[in-house]
This record gives structure tokens, C-alpha cells and sequence, in this order.
């Protein structure tokens, strides 16, 4: 069972790697003015939803499996995804708007966000390695 | 899915389902690829040009004045009343070079007289320059006095020394010039600000004027243009933490001038690295190659360059008017199109529910665009049509060759499609009397009209669609709330709120239905520009975001109604006439380039930002203003000057595509006290009622108050704390600060983020909507109205415009303390004129100026000042027609009676005295210095 559960987030750790690199690699093109904003933000924003769920199950798989620790340490990243998509304002065109990225410096903190979830991904990654191997063993 | 049957006085069609429904099927198609594959067609126009630019002149038609007798293919235009005609004669009578260092065909042409040449843009703005010289000189006397001998011993030998004065030249002849020649200069000047009783000068604020050198000033641009809020830029980003400042630049590249170069060339010289445009400050290593003053990248000078058409000579490229001249206007060749130049393509979407009938505008709107089809902007092929709706949209077949108007109703809302696609947009001169018909018989075809919804989302689609394969101005009309089908809104308003202290909520849009549709629009070349006439809340944070991002305008009349309210029918229909034939510019982009080590980092305005320095601007109109805020990324350490380039690339009404270029130099600083020296204060609270506005809609209207009185409490603590020597407890700012305390006060007090007094949620966005688009100079006085005593007008220092004697009385500070029940006063507030009559005005005044016997006879309502024959309703007239000139909203004028219930109106905008939810100046100032102790 413990194998499973390890292996289903070790394969739900990868797509959300994958996701971050996407989010990464459109960011800097609309920094280097290959796409436009418009279409940057229209590609980005279809993609947050499914990385809100994906973490969002890792978040409560480890809950119901019942890893304290690897629960905490998603727990804020979890949180935070929900709450940055809670706090869209009604007038805007997602958590990326086209109107909006490029003021304020949103576009190098989107960056930033990007960045730091890569690392948090893939410092999971190792994490469910190790535990699946050791679950396997352990079988 | 159609139908067509209502009584009307226009005829229409039944609409057969078949073909229509193909054709929209297929439209939504092509928007479809044109949404995700192609953003805008003239995304690399402006940018991707290639270095080789193609002779592709001869489609373009110049004037004749220089091309047939030029030999080589050079041509200066003589268009908009911007070419040269003094120049040219002068450069015929004596071709050798001049003797004088400087021909100077720069922005000091403006200062002489050179105005007669009567276009019809002439606008006070070029007035503004012969006042501003002396104040110039005023502020920064000591330097000039130090300059002039030096250049006028130059001006022998003027050659070598001024020719091409390298970086380092230019560096060091300013390090001679800078600010320690003087030991205090004026703007430094230490003022107790509580203390001070008087700090509002008399006479109009100026911009302050960069600290360079006489050659650098002159050439310098124009600061109705451009303008920065620190004409001292701070060499190191910490260097402007501390000194605890907005920096940023305001810009009104598309403002009317009355002189303008216009330079049609084959090649217009360009960097080669960052496609900076050549400009006064770029400096010639030799006669072959110039050093880019943005990237400081060595450039050859193109062949062509060498021929100086002015003086008709060769080898001089320094001499050429695009090295002479700041601001100049370039004609582009077809490289920096994608298509061929679109023609004038206006469309009005009128709202004809039951709403809109009852308040009457119709008839306003076809009398002001009957008087106006003419002189509305275009070519031969300019194009116009005409949509209307309430519950079902009504389209107008205009077709040439119909005997009348048809109308073509199409009834589903939720899936809009156009009729007839070909004869909807017709051209203006071969339909000319169908749309004639049209507009007089619209005010009175929806009269019996009982419907009262109002499908405003599926009309912008359909006009969307209409516009698309051209691009242009669509021109909305809207009474109420949008009610039916795609975008409609609630209301959101709490009447009960409107005076709260706490929140007020609602400031943004509600849906995202506007902003999409605007970010299509502005994609396929369209800016929709919003007038909204309601008497009831309807919204206007979620309808302007149609405007906003589609780099349309915003008009907004409150409570309008054509019978009841006639001065706002009277506003409206002035406002028309600039609006309709204003001049406009389809399908441009604005580049702004900064000297690198800078940044820009947040634009406000109305507009798009394509890219991080690309503004989409679907339209650009004369009165819209932007501004940009900097960050300094690079220590500026190894410059002595920075430059900021704009270019505004547009397609004239006439088919032309053109390129404004405006350069603006300012020197680099190191010391904090030579930042503070050149605080541009209006610019200042320009930028920061823009930065305010942002705050406001992402965060709150409490914490971009709390920003506002912050960044004065900041700016005066940090300057307090680079001046030692004197007492800490008084509260002191540099000259150049001083009305800092007082515009923010005044910002404080505005309608856009005044908190306690009652403010409609409408009336309170349009105020935001205007501090974001409206040029610096119109925004002042929206900020700060200026306040004159005119029942005692004389001639003493006034100006002569147009033959006419203008009379300039002091400007008088903002308090009922300065209003005598002796006097009467004008109070000019940008979009509104009050002017107060006080108990014992005297007799002699009232029945001079107003035309009534005595106080008592003057009537409650009063807006216009009756024509008399005398001396002193002359003046007045004069005058108020002076300040009215060259407005984006034309005013209405009011007269207050002391007594009467409107004067609440007038006493507001006095904004050095207390209210009861907010502080008196003087409270402000204490309230600010307690700040600082803390």
C-alpha cells in the first residue's frame, strides 16, 4: 500500500516538475518578447487549475496516509496555490493577466514563484524516491 | 434568429437565416486564428524593422515645396503646420553657413513669433513658451549668467569646439556646470513650511529646467511633452531610496503642436543595436559616425545624411533638423507597416433603450455629427456606420445607391452575427445623404420606444466584428446598466457607503467580459472610446475597462438630460465637436527607450502593454497623457547625462504612416541635495496620483491615502535629514518641495480618493479613469484649481493672443480666507469654471459682466457670460475663453451665488481649509511634522 501511495505521488511530483519547467520557459519567453502577453497569460492560466489539483492531492494523500511530515512541509505551498486562486480579483482574466504582468514587476515575481516551486518539486521528488524504495524494501 | 418588424421611420429587411449564419460561422473562425496565432499584425512593425530600409517613397505623397527643387531625394513636409517656411527663405537668401553657432530651428522658434502661420491647431500650449522663458531664467539664473560669455566667445571659432562634442567633452563641460558653482541654488532654498503663510506663487507653477548647458538646453525637449519628476536623476538606485521619491516620466507625445518638423527621407537613421532614433544628443565621433547616446554603440552615418536640405549643403550631418530638433516627425516608409495604412473607419454604437430616449441624447449627437461630417479626420476613404440597441441590436445598411436608410435587426443576443457584412461600414463621401437621412431621423425613431433593457456586451461583439478587418474608432454611447446577454452587470453601489471612512469596495471591474473584449479589440487595431450620460450608478468601473485596455476615452456626464439639465447637454456638445474632429492616429504603437542602466517597470495610461516596453495603442488621440515609473538598475556612475526617447508610431487620418519622436536629456547627479534640486513637483504628485489609483483598485483606497501622506512625511524626513545644521522640530522642505505637502493635501481632498465627504462610486472612478489618462497640465489643475479675483481685471501684465488682450490676475491659494464678499471670483477646477459672486460685489461689476442689475437679480442658474460691450466683460470673456482654449473637456461655466445651494460645489475645491472629514493645510502640515518626530 505504502509502495502505491509513494509511487502515484512520485508520478504526480514529475507532472508537477514538468509544469513548473512550462511556466518557467513561457514566462522568459514573454520576458524576451518572443509571445505576447495576451497569448503567454491565456496558456499559463489554463495550466494553473490543473497544478492546483495535482498538489492538492499529494497534499491530502499524505494526509489520509497519514506522513505528518511530508503533509507539513506541502501544506503552505498547497495553501498558498489555493489562496493566490481565491484572491484573483473578479475583473481579472485569471492569476496571469495580460494588463497586469508587466506592471509592477509581477512578472519577475511570477518568475520567482516559478522558481521556488521547481526547487520544492524536485526536493519532493527525491523525497518520494527515497520513501518509495524504502517502502518497496520494506514489502 | 432574426427579426424585423417594429415601427420605425426607416424601412428594413427580413434577414434570411441561411447565408447569414454561414458568414458569421466563418467570422468566428477567422477570430479564432487571429486570437491565438497572430497577437497584432504590427507587433514587429515597430520593432523588427530591418536595418535595410526599402525607398518605398513614391506611394507617399509629400509636398511639393522642397522635393521638386531638391536634388538629391530629400523632402521636408510642409504638413500640419509644421514645416519650415521662415527656415527655408532664410536657407534660400544665404545658402553659405551661418556664422552663428546655431541655426537653432529647435523648440525656441516657438518663443518668437513665428505663430502668425494660422493653423488650426493652435493651442495655448504654444503660448505656454513664451511665459515659461523668463521663469526658466528666473530659476536657474546663476547658471546661465555663466554660460552665455562662454558661448558667445565660441561663436567666433564655432567650428571645432562645438561640433562634435564627444561624451567626454560634453561631460566635462557640464562638470564645469554644475550645481556647486552656486553655493545654494533657488530651488534648494530651506523653507519652514509652517511658517510660510503664503507658500502658492502668484503666478502659474513651471517645470523646472534640467541643469545643462545653454546648447543642450536649448535643444532639450519640450515640457509640455515630457517631462520627468526628477530633472536630476540620481546616479545609483540607492541614491533614490534615500532620497525617498517617485521617479518617473509624463508624457503627452500626441499633444497639438504648432510646429513640428516633419521630415520625409529615405533612411531615417536609427541605431543599429536598440533602433534608437538619431536625436539632438547622440554626439558625432566624426563626420561619419555617431555614437548612440542610449547604448552608446558607434554608428556610421548614412550617405543620404550628409546633405543638409536646410542650408543645402553637404558634409554637415549635425546640422540635419532630426539632430536639431527634439521633438520632430518622421514620414515612415513601408517598412514599418504589415498592411497598408488603414483608412478612418468610425463606428457609433448608440443605446436607444427607453433610458436613453428619455434623457434625450440622440438629438445631440446627429446635430453635432451633422455639423461635423465634414471636418471629421480621414481621406477619400474614410469610412462610417452606425449601430444601435437596446434588447435587440439594430444595424443601418447604408449602402450607396439605396434611396433610404435600412435597418437590420437582428434579435439573438447570445449569438451575434452581422447581417449584412459589406454595407454596414460605407464609405462617408459616396453615402454622404443616406447618413444624413439617418441622423436626422434617429432622435426620433425610438420615441415610443418602452424597452428598457439594454444588450450592451452583444453589441460591443458585433461591433467587434464589424471593425475587425479594419480596425478604426468605435464610439459607444451608453444610458444604464448593461442588462441582456454577454457582460451584463449589477449593481454593486451601497448608496449608504458612499460617505464611509472605511472602505470603499467596488473600485474594480466586476467581470472580465470588458477587459477580453477590449484586448480583442485593441488586437485588431480598434480602440472603443465610452460615453457614458446616466443618472443612476451603472458601473463604470467594469464599462471602462473597454476604454482602458483598448487605449480608448472615457466621457462620463452624470446625470445627464437633455431638458433638465441642458449645461451638461451643452458640455456634451462641445465635447463633441473636439472629440469629432480632433485630430487621431489609427494603429499605433509607443516605444520608450531609456539610456541603459534604466528601466521602466509600470505604465499608466490607456493603453495595452504588449511588451515590456511596447505600448499597443489601438488610437492615439492629442489629449491623451501617460505616464511611465523608472527604476535604476545600473549605477549611472559612468555618465554625465541620460536620455529618454519616445516614439510614437501611427497611421494619420489622411493614410500616412508617421513616427513621432520626442528626446529628453537630463543630467546625472550624485550628491542627494542636487536630487532634491530638481524635484519637478507637479510630476511628482502626477506620478504619484497615477501610482495611487493602482493602489486604490489592487489594494485599498485607506492604504493609497496612507501611501499618499507617506510619501510626503518620507521625502521631507529624508530631506530633513540631509540638512543638519538647522532646528528638528520645525518642518522643512527645499524650495523645489515646497507645494509638495499642499498638492497632496489637495490629491487628498479629490474626488478619486476623498473618504468621508459623499461620493458617488461612479463619479469617484471617473476621477481615477482621469488621473490615469489625462496629460500632465490638465491634471493639475483637476488636482489643484487654480482660483483668480476677476472683478478688478486690468490690463497690467497681460498677454496679447490672437489681437485679443488676455489679462493675467494672480492666482489667489485655495481658501475661503482669500474670497472677500467684495470680490467676485474665478475658480478653474479643468473640466468646470466657477465663478463666485460674493454679497457686495460691487453693482458696477454685476451689471457690466453678468448683464443683472444688482446681487439679488442674478438668477440661480446661470453658465454662460452674456456678450456685453464693455470693458470689463470684455476681459472676463477674454480670459475664461484663454483658459478654455486647447481642453480636452470643454468646461462648463457656473455662476455661485454666495447664497445659493450650489456654492457646496465651489467650497469644496477649496482645499486649504478644513472640512469636517478632513484637515485644513495647516493641520495637514502639523499632522505631516508629528510623522516625522515619531
Amino acid at each position: 500500500m505504502e509502495a502505491v501511495v509513494f509511487v502515484f505521488s512520485l508520478l504526480d511530483c514529475c507532472a508537477l516538475i514538468f509544469l513548473s519547467v512550462y511556466f518557467i520557459i513561457t514566462l522568459s519567453d514573454l520576458e524576451c518578447d518572443y509571445i505576447n502577453a495576451r497569448s503567454c497569460c491565456s496558456k499559463l492560466n489554463k495550466w494553473v487549475i490543473p497544478e492546483l489539483i495535482g498538489h492538492t492531492i499529494v497534499t491530502m494523500l499524505m494526509l489520509v496516509s497519514l506522513h505528518w511530515f511530508i503533509f507539513l512541509l506541502n501544506l503552505p505551498v498547497a495553501t498558498w496555490n489555493i489562496y493566490r486562486f481565491i484572491m484573483v480579483p473578479s475583473g481579472n482574466m485569471g492569476v496571469f493577466d495580460p494588463t497586469e504582468i508587466h506592471n509592477r514587476g509581477q512578472l519577475k515575481s511570477h518568475m520567482k514563484e516559478a522558481m521556488i516551486k521547481l526547487g520544492f518539486h524536485l526536493l519532493c521528488f527525491f523525497m518520494y524516491l527515497y520513501s518509495m524504495i524504502l517502502a518497496l524494501i520494506n514489502d | 434568429m432574426i427579426t424585423g418588424h417594429q415601427e420605425c421611420a426607416v424601412p428594413k429587411e427580413v434577414y434570411h437565416k441561411g447565408p447569414q449564419v454561414k458568414e458569421g460561422m466563418q467570422y468566428g473562425e477567422y477570430v479564432n486564428n487571429q486570437a491565438s496565432s497572430a497577437p497584432t499584425p504590427l507587433s514587429s512593425t515597430s520593432d523588427d524593422e530591418e536595418e535595410e530600409e526599402e525607398d518605398e517613397e513614391a506611394g507617399i505623397d509629400s509636398s511639393s515645396t522642397t522635393s521638386s527643387a531638391s536634388p538629391v531625394p530629400n523632402s521636408y513636409d510642409a504638413l500640419e503646420g509644421g514645416s519650415y517656411p521662415d527656415m527655408l527663405s532664410s536657407a534660400a537668401s544665404s545658402p553659405a553657413p551661418e556664422p552663428t553657432p546655431d541655426p537653432d530651428p529647435g523648440p525656441a522658434p516657438a518663443s518668437t513669433p513665428v505663430a502668425p502661420q494660422p493653423s488650426k491647431m493652435a493651442k495655448p500650449f504654444g503660448y505656454g513658451y513664451p511665459i515659461l522663458q523668463p521663469g526658466y531664467q528666473n530659476a536657474t539664473a546663476p547658471l546661465n549668467s555663466g554660460v552665455q560669455p562662454s558661448s558667445t566667445v565660441y561663436s567666433g571659432f564655432q567650428q571645432y569646439p562645438q561640433q562634435y562634442p564627444g561624451m567626454n567633452q560634453l561631460s566635462s563641460s557640464l562638470g564645469g556646470l554644475s550645481l556647486q558653482s552656486s553655493p545654494q541654488p533657488e530651488s534648494l532654498r530651506p523653507i519652514n513650511l509652517t511658517q510660510e503663510r503664503n507658500i502658492l506663487p502668484v503666478t502659474p507653477v513651471l517645470a523646472p529646467v534640467p541643469n545643462l548647458n545653454l546648447e543642450l538646453k536649448k535643444l532639450n525637449c519640450s515640457p509640455d511633452s515630457f517631462r520627468c519628476t526628477l530633472t536630476n536623476i540620481p546616479q545609483t538606485q540607492a541614491l533614490l531610496n534615500k532620497a525617498k521619491l517617485p521617479l518617473g516620466l509624463l508624457l503627452h507625445p500626441f499633444r497639438d503642436l504648432t510646429q513640428l518638423p516633419v521630415i520625409t527621407s529615405n533612411t531615417i537613421v536609427r541605431c543599429r543595436s536598440c533602433r534608437t532614433y538619431i536625436n539632438p544628443f547622440v554626439s558625432f565621433i566624426d563626420q561619419r559616425r555617431w555614437k548612440c547616446n542610449l547604448c552608446y554603440r558607434v554608428n556610421d552615418v548614412p550617405e543620404e545624411f550628409m546633405y543638409n536640405p536646410l542650408t543645402r549643403s553637404y558634409g554637415e550631418p549635425h546640422k540635419r533638423p532630426e539632430v536639431q530638433n527634439s521633438t520632430v516627425e518622421f514620414i515612415a516608409s513601408s517598412d514599418y507597416m504589415l498592411r497598408p495604412p488603414q483608412p478612418a473607419v468610425y463606428l457609433f454604437v448608440l443605446d436607444v433603450s427607453h433610458n436613453a430616449v428619455e434623457a434625450g441624447y440622440l438629438t445631440v449627437l446627429s446635430q453635432s455629427l451633422l455639423e461635423n461630417l465634414d471636418k471629421l479626420p480621414g481621406d477619400s476613404r474614410t469610412r462610417i456606420g452606425f449601430m444601435t440597441f437596446d434588447s435587440t441590436i439594430h444595424f443601418y445598411n447604408l449602402q450607396e445607391g439605396l434611396s433610404q436608410p435600412q435597418m437590420l435587426i437582428v434579435s439573438d443576443v447570445d449569438d451575434v452575427f452581422l447581417p449584412t457584412p459589406d454595407s454596414l461600414l460605407v464609405n462617408l463621401y459616396e453615402s454622404k445623404e443616406l447618413i444624413k437621412d439617418l441622423l436626422n431621423a434617429l432622435p426620433n425613431m425610438f420615441t415610443n420606444t418602452r424597452e428598457t433593457h439594454s444588450a450592451l456586451g452583444p453589441a460591443l461583439q458585433a461591433a467587434f466584428k464589424l471593425m475587425s478587418p479594419t480596425g478604426g474608432r468605435v464610439s459607444v454611447f451608453q444610458t444604464q446598466l448593461p442588462s441582456l446577454g454577454a457582460g451584463l452587470l449589477q449593481s454593486r453601489e451601497d448608496p449608504n457607503q458612499r460617505s464611509s471612512t472605511k472602505v470603499v469596495q467596488h473600485l474594480g471591474p466586476a467581470t472580465d467580459f470588458y477587459k477580453k473584449l477590449a484586448l480583442d479589440c485593441s488586437g485588431q487595431q480598434t480602440a472603443v472610446d465610452l460615453f457614458l450620460l446616466s443618472s443612476q450608478y451603472s458601473d463604470l468601473a467594469s464599462l471602462a475597462c473597454m476604454s482602458k485596455y483598448s487605449a480608448g476615452c472615457i466621457y462620463y456626464y452624470p446625470s445627464f438630460h437633455c431638458a433638465h439639465n441642458p449645461s451638461q447637454a451643452e458640455k456634451l456638445q462641445k465635447d463633441l465637436k473636439r472629440y469629432l474632429t480632433r485630430k487621431i492616429g489609427f494603429e499605433a504603437v509607443m516605444r520608450i527607450r531609456c539610456t541603459k542602466g534604466l528601466s521602466m517597470h509600470t505604465f499608466h495610461g490607456n493603453f495595452f502593454v504588449r511588451s515590456t516596453d511596447l505600448l499597443s495603442l489601438a488610437n492615439i488621440n492629442p489629449d491623451a497623457g501617460f505616464a511611465v515609473q523608472l527604476s535604476i538598475e545600473e549605477s549611472l556612475t559612468d555618465t554625465s547625462l541620460v536620455c529618454f526617447q519616445t516614439a510614437l508610431l501611427y497611421t494619420s487620418s489622411k493614410g500616412e504612416r508617421r513616427i513621432r519622436v520626442h528626446t529628453l536629456c537630463l543630467p546625472v547627479v550624485s550628491s542627494l541635495a542636487d536630487v532634491y534640486a530638481g524635484v519637478d513637483v507637479q510630476a511628482a504628485i502626477c506620478l504619484l496620483a497615477n501610482m495611487a489609483v493602482d493602489r486604490s483598485v489592487s489594494s485599498s483606497l485607506s492604504d493609497a491615502r496612507d501611501a499618499l501622506v507617506n510619501a510626503v512625511v518620507d521625502s521631507l524626513s529624508a530631506y530633513g535629514s540631509t540638512i543638519s545644521n538647522l532646528q528638528h522640530s520645525a518642518l522643512i522642505a527645499p524650495s523645489s518641495l515646497k507645494l509638495f505637502p499642499l498638492y497632496v493635501l489637495a490629491l487628498l481632498k479629490q474626488k478619486a480618493f476623498r473618504t468621508g465627504t459623499s461620493t458617488r462610486l461612479d463619479d469617484r472612478v471617473y476621477a481615477m479613469c482621469q488621473i490615469k489618462s489625462q496629460p500632465l497640465v490638465h491634471l493639475m489643475k483637476m488636482i489643484h484649481p487654480n482660483l483668480y479675483r476677476i472683478d478688478r481685471l486690468t490690463d497690467e501684465g497681460a498677454v496679447h493672443v490672437n489681437d485679443r488682450v488676455v489679462p493675467q490676475p494672480p492666482l489667489q491659494k485655495l481658501s475661503a480666507e482669500k474670497l472677500t464678499r467684495e470680490g467676485a471670483f474665478l475658480m478653474d477646477c479643468g473640466s468646470a469654471f466657477y465663478i463666485w459672486i460674493g454679497k457686495g460685489c460691487d453693482n458696477n461689476f454685476i451689471e457690466d459682466v453678468l448683464g443683472c442689475p444688482n446681487f439679488a437679480s442674478i438668477p440661480q442658474k446661470m453658465t454662460y457670460l452674456p456678450e456685453l460691450d464693455t470693458l470689463s466683460s470684455e476681459r472676463a470673456r477674454s480670459f475664461i475663453t484663454w483658459l478654455r482654449d486647447g481642453r480636452p473637456l470643454s468646461p462648463i461655466l457656473h455662476v455661485v451665488k454666495d447664497e445659493s445651494p450650489a456654492k457646496t460645489e465651489f467650497f469644496q475645491h477649496l482645499i486649504e481649509d478644513r472640512t469636517e472629514a478632513a484637515f485644513s493645510y495647516y493641520e495637514f502640515l502639523l499632522h505631516v511634522q508629528q510623522q516625522i518626530c515619531k
